[in-house]
């Protein structure tokens, strides 16, 4: 006896978790740079978000959903290390669990697992946070080499809290740290070229295409720059914007989470050219000196309006 | 830069094993089973009846309305019966069963190989002898090639260009690839005849690049005629498709619901334009077709001359038997092909090959949620939303995916093929299609 199906025959033999693996392998400049200028409480952070993620999901999975788990796939690691660079390396692991929870919990398995989720889960979790804990979420250790300390490292400001507070003659560093990472924030903020050179990595891979990690980066840079032009005293060169607060990461990783963007090449460019604007806004004129999480969550709302609305180009012209 | 077409594509392994293998008669089995539809439109009314004597050519079913074909015997012998036979379709088809004796061809018709070049005939003449022929496109849609042909008056006009398609993008295939290699100049004429017919002074060949070695030869011999011209083609799946072709060739792309004429494009395929050379020129009706026969597995992998009829079990066992580990049979390509479910389905005008998959390759890995990764709608060469499609198919809702383009999906297969959550969507985008067809249909039918 055959197998009797239709066609394709065949399959390219790509899958999820091939998917979610690139995309971790694209992560690892970042998590080294991370580590070098954080040491241990990177370690553990990452850690503990990466192992609480995964059980929050097999937990909900197995005993509220009573489903088959799909752990394996690699989307709950994948979250647990975004969030984890999204958060400060000093942060207690109690802290850190809790924002996995909402990670996986509110943001990811109520809406069905992955594909279904409509906000990006590690942003969930990380906003989460950065709402009930304001104070330990904004208090960053300052950059070392290899630190052995973890919760009791000395804290600094971030560059663009430094900003928000006294303006742009406040500036305290050259861009040329800002693009070797060294620098406080969340452990994300370090390292310019680790973040493009694991975009570089998921281009050749064809795991994501160009559009929505370069419309972010152009339209951030087109809006402060705009600013920047009117008043370079009040407002900060564009390229310190690129290079600084999570915007690499959001543009590279965040923002390009494939749940949670449009998918024709149009509704991309709309959707990137937003999140810089939003960020631009947020930065310049709001309460928060970082502006990325809320912007490509509020892009992320916006999703399945974009895709309604930009059909890909269809043979014919019509 | 090397042309192609400008929207999706994919570009599986291409797998050619039967490459330069060269072509090799089979021989004629005891017993043939012809279909009476063996081609796109209305089946073939049989003429004979059980104990009939009939000689290779012999006509056995006569093309019934507009949109059909005639069907002659392949062999010669005694007709056994009228009866069914299930084909690739899996469906039970009306089919005449034939006994062989000996080899007797019909007296008008020349087998030998001797090369004939010149033609004095009209247009319609020559058209007249390819419906005579019973030919269809041999690329695996099978419509009738002599209305493909007769385009009425206002069309007519619009035929600038014929565009041979010589790409056979589907992975393992190679018999268009061989049939180039030794009948060049027999196809060259054949495509003469074909821009004659339509009255196009300009045809062009299209063959992907992982053919040099047919490129080469073609292009050396259209240097003896006139208006041929081939065009080397980036190899991307599915380039064959008759849309895809002409916007790789010519940078025009045909609306929704138009024929190629719109676009001054009649295309054909290269082993139809064999079959004209040997309807017009030779008096041969289309009785035996070349057919690939591969798989990783498979002993050896050939490219046999075979008569229509024949049953795919003679072809399997001349290419090395059928391997232990098979778990599927296809006719045609891996992408676009059908699985067979029995080994006695005789070959058809249509069957351009016979894959072999193995167990391990037939099963389908287990699908998960969409990740709206968007690799689909990258990979549809129509610029469709196949996830979208397939989600409105599954959910019953025809009017979305009406709108959404679904009757202009042309089921080549790449979004299945692409994506990662092994989501069968072509499996919903077809019964989506099949339904939103009808249902156009009877509006057009309560309309008038």
């Amino acid at each position: 006896m055959w197998y009797v199906s239709s066609s394709p025959h065949i399959h390219s033999g790509d899958t999820v978790s091939k998917n979610m693996l690139s995309v971790l392998v694209a992560l690892i400049p970042a998590c080294i740079v991370a580590l070098y200028y954080y040491g241990l409480g990177m370690l553990m952070v990452t850690t503990v978000s990466v192992v609480s993620c995964v059980a929050v999901e097999w937990a909900i999975q197995k005993y509220l959903m009573r489903k088959t788990s799909t752990i394996n796939d690699g989307s709950a690691i994948l979250t647990g290390v975004l969030l984890a660079l999204n958060l400060p390396s000093n942060l207690p692991v109690w802290i850190v669990i809790v924002g996995a929870i909402a990670a996986i919990g509110i943001g990811k398995m109520p809406f069905g697992g992955l594909g279904n989720n409509i906000f990006n889960p590690a942003l969930v979790g990380r906003i989460f946070l950065l709402i009930s804990f304001p104070a330990q979420m904004t208090t960053w250790p300052v950059p070392g080499f290899f630190p052995m300390d973890y919760t009791d490292a000395e804290t600094g400001a971030t560059l663009l809290t430094v900003l928000q507070s006294g303006g742009a003659t406040a500036l305290p560093q050259g861009v040329g740290s800002l693009l070797s990472g060294d620098m406080g924030g969340s452990l994300g903020l370090a390292g310019g070229v680790a973040m493009i050179g694991g975009l570089c990595y998921m281009l050749v891979r064809k795991t994501i295409t160009w559009h929505i990690p370069l419309s972010v980066m152009a339209s951030t840079i087109l809006f402060t720059g705009v600013m920047h032009a009117v008043d370079p005293t009040q407002y900060i060169s564009p390229l310190i914007h690129l290079f600084s607060g999570g915007l690499l990461l959001g543009a590279i990783f965040m923002a390009t989470d494939y749940v949670t963007s449009p998918m024709t090449p149009v509704g991309m460019l709309v959707y990137g050219a937003g999140i810089g604007l939003l960020t631009a806004i947020i930065r310049l004129f709001g309460a928060y000196p970082e502006g990325m999480a809320f912007a490509i969550l509020i892009m992320n709302a916006c999703t399945p309006l974009i895709n309604t609305y930009t059909k890909p180009k269809h043979f014919g012209g019509c | 830069m090397t042309k192609t077409f400008r929207i999706g594509g994919i570009h599986p392994p291409e797998s050619k094993l039967s490459a330069g293998q060269g072509i090799i008669p089979l021989g004629i089995p005891a017993r043939v089973v012809v279909p009476m539809w063996q081609h796109i439109g209305t089946p073939a009314n049989p003429l004979v009846q059980k104990g009939t004597r009939v000689k290779v050519g012999t006509l056995l079913g006569e093309a019934a309305g507009f949109i059909s074909a005639g069907v002659h015997s392949p062999v010669s012998g005694t007709v056994e019966k009228i009866d069914t036979v299930i084909d690739a379709s899996g469906y039970k088809r009306p089919a005449i069963h034939i006994e062989v004796e000996g080899d007797e061809w019909e007296e008008n018709i020349d087998h030998s190989i001797a090369i004939v070049r010149n033609c004095t005939l009209t247009p319609e003449q020559i058209i007249r002898k390819i419906a005579t022929a019973g030919i269809v496109g041999m690329g695996g849609a099978t419509f009738p090639t002599h209305v493909k042909l007769s385009l009425s008056p206002p069309l007519a006009t619009c035929a600038e260009i014929l565009i041979i398609n010589a790409v056979e993008c589907e992975p393992y295939l190679t018999a268009d690839h061989a049939l180039m290699l030794s009948k060049g100049e027999e196809i060259l004429i054949g495509i003469s005849l074909l821009m004659q017919a339509v009255k196009v002074r300009r045809a062009v060949i299209g063959i992907e690049k992982n053919k040099p070695d047919a490129i080469n030869l073609l292009s050396e011999l259209i240097k003896r005629f006139e208006g041929i011209e081939v065009i080397p083609l980036k190899v991307q799946y599915p380039q064959g498709g008759e849309k895809q072709l002409i916007d790789a060739v010519l940078r025009r792309q045909i609306k929704s619901g138009a024929l190629p004429i719109s676009v001054g494009a009649v295309v054909q395929n290269i082993g139809t334009a064999f079959a004209v050379y040997e309807a017009v020129q030779k008096n041969k009706p289309l009785i035996e077709r070349i057919v690939t026969v591969t798989g990783k597995t498979l002993a050896k992998p050939s490219n046999f001359r075979v008569r229509i009829g024949t049953p795919v079990v003679a072809l399997i066992e001349a290419a090395g038997g059928l391997p232990k580990d098979t778990g599927k049979i296809i006719g045609g390509g891996p992408m676009m092909g059908k699985a067979l479910i029995s080994t006695d389905v005789p070959v058809t005008k249509g069957t351009s090959g016979i894959l072999l998959l193995t167990r391990k390759e037939s099963v389908r890995q287990e699908e998960s949620n969409c990740i709206r990764c968007a690799k689909c709608i990258n990979a549809c060469p129509m610029g469709l939303n196949p996830t979208l499609l397939s989600t409105a198919a599954e959910f019953t809702q025809w009017e979305m995916a009406e709108k959404n383009y679904i009757v202009d999906c042309i089921e080549c297969g790449s979004c299945s093929y692409t994506c990662p959550a092994a989501r069968p969507l072509l499996d919903h985008i077809r019964q989506g299609k099949n339904k939103v067809m009808g249902i156009i249909r009877a509006r057009k039918a309560t309309n008038v």
